[in-house]
């Protein structure tokens, strides 16, 4: 039985805690062809552009992310859309969290909506979101 | 009112790039998925390709030439713009269909938007470019809206 019937707007998703490293950051680079210095160059991203470090990619946080949302379907829901938006930099060190929530869910249609984010360590949300999964309904 | 937008540069919204056809191969889904830290064995093995795969298939392969001092590739489609360093900026992915070794898929991608805010430390330029990915028989992948922003 789809286990749709039990989600509630308000169930949470458990917040997960993440650390990237650079062997990651570099691996997720190279599948892409992205040569972006701010990954990888830390004079340049720290002298000439003026970071803290190394920057995670924000496609990769955003990768990440639907990592939960991934784990919270299991087998029968199904991800239709993700939303999200890359609010502040993050960087290699960090130790990053990522959680949501559910805000809405049609019984009809088997849709359910969820908020998610990724905060940093001063507890700011750098990378909120929502993701749309769909359910089979019976 | 904006001050770094031009009218030939706004005039540039609704240009749109050739279309481009990639196969997707079961080595690298793997990769993608290893590298973005999947769990599940179906992205793991190949079998299936993890949301946001899309993003390497179709990130623009260039020569080293075509890279600007940051390592950023040159996007023929974006005009000039007065500012130059990039940034994350947001995605917006609308899922129709799943991604499978040996797809053939092709991406087509306008230039949508072209827009100016100031940010905290000066003012920032936005641009949002919409990419469809279609399979061989014309079905909808997935729609896929980017905004980056220049600082």
């Amino acid at each position: 039985m789809s286990r749709f019937k039990s989600i509630k707007p308000g169930d949470p998703l458990p917040e997960r805690q993440f650390k990237l490293d650079n062997v990651q950051l570099f691996l997720y680079n190279s599948a892409l062809w992205n040569a972006h210095r701010i990954h990888y160059d830390y004079p340049y991203a720290t002298d000439v552009e003026g970071y803290p470090g190394l920057v995670i990619a924000g496609p990769l946080l955003g990768g990440r992310r639907t990592l939960r949302e991934i784990k919270w379907l299991g087998d029968d829901g199904k991800l239709t859309s993700v939303e999200y938006s890359n609010r502040k930099a993050s960087y290699i060190g960090e130790t990053l969290r990522s959680g949501g929530k559910v805000v809405s869910s049609e019984q009809d249609s088997g849709t359910v909506e969820l908020e998610m984010y990724i905060k940093n360590e001063a507890d700011e949300i750098i990378t909120p979101g929502t993701a749309i999964v769909r359910f089979p309904v019976e | 009112m904006s001050k770094l937008l031009t009218s030939e540069l706004l005039a540039n919204i609704g240009r749109s790039a050739p279309p481009r056809q990639e196969v997707v191969t079961r080595r690298d889904i793997r990769k993608y998925s290893v590298a973005t830290g999947q769990r599940l064995e179906k992205y793991l093995a190949g079998d299936e390709a993890p949301p946001m795969y899309h993003l390497a298939l179709f990130w623009d392969v260039v020569e080293l030439d075509e890279l600007t001092p940051d390592g950023v590739s040159i996007d023929t489609l974006l005009p000039k713009f007065p500012l130059e360093r990039a940034m994350a900026g947001g995605l917006k992915i609308d899922y129709h269909k799943a991604i499978f070794p040996g797809d053939i898929l092709v991406c087509t991608r306008v230039l949508t938007d072209i827009y100016e805010k100031q940010g905290s430390q000066g003012p920032l330029i936005f641009y949002e470019v919409t990419m469809e990915v279609e399979n061989e028989s014309g079905e909808p992948v997935l729609t896929e809206k980017t905004t980056r922003i220049l600082r």
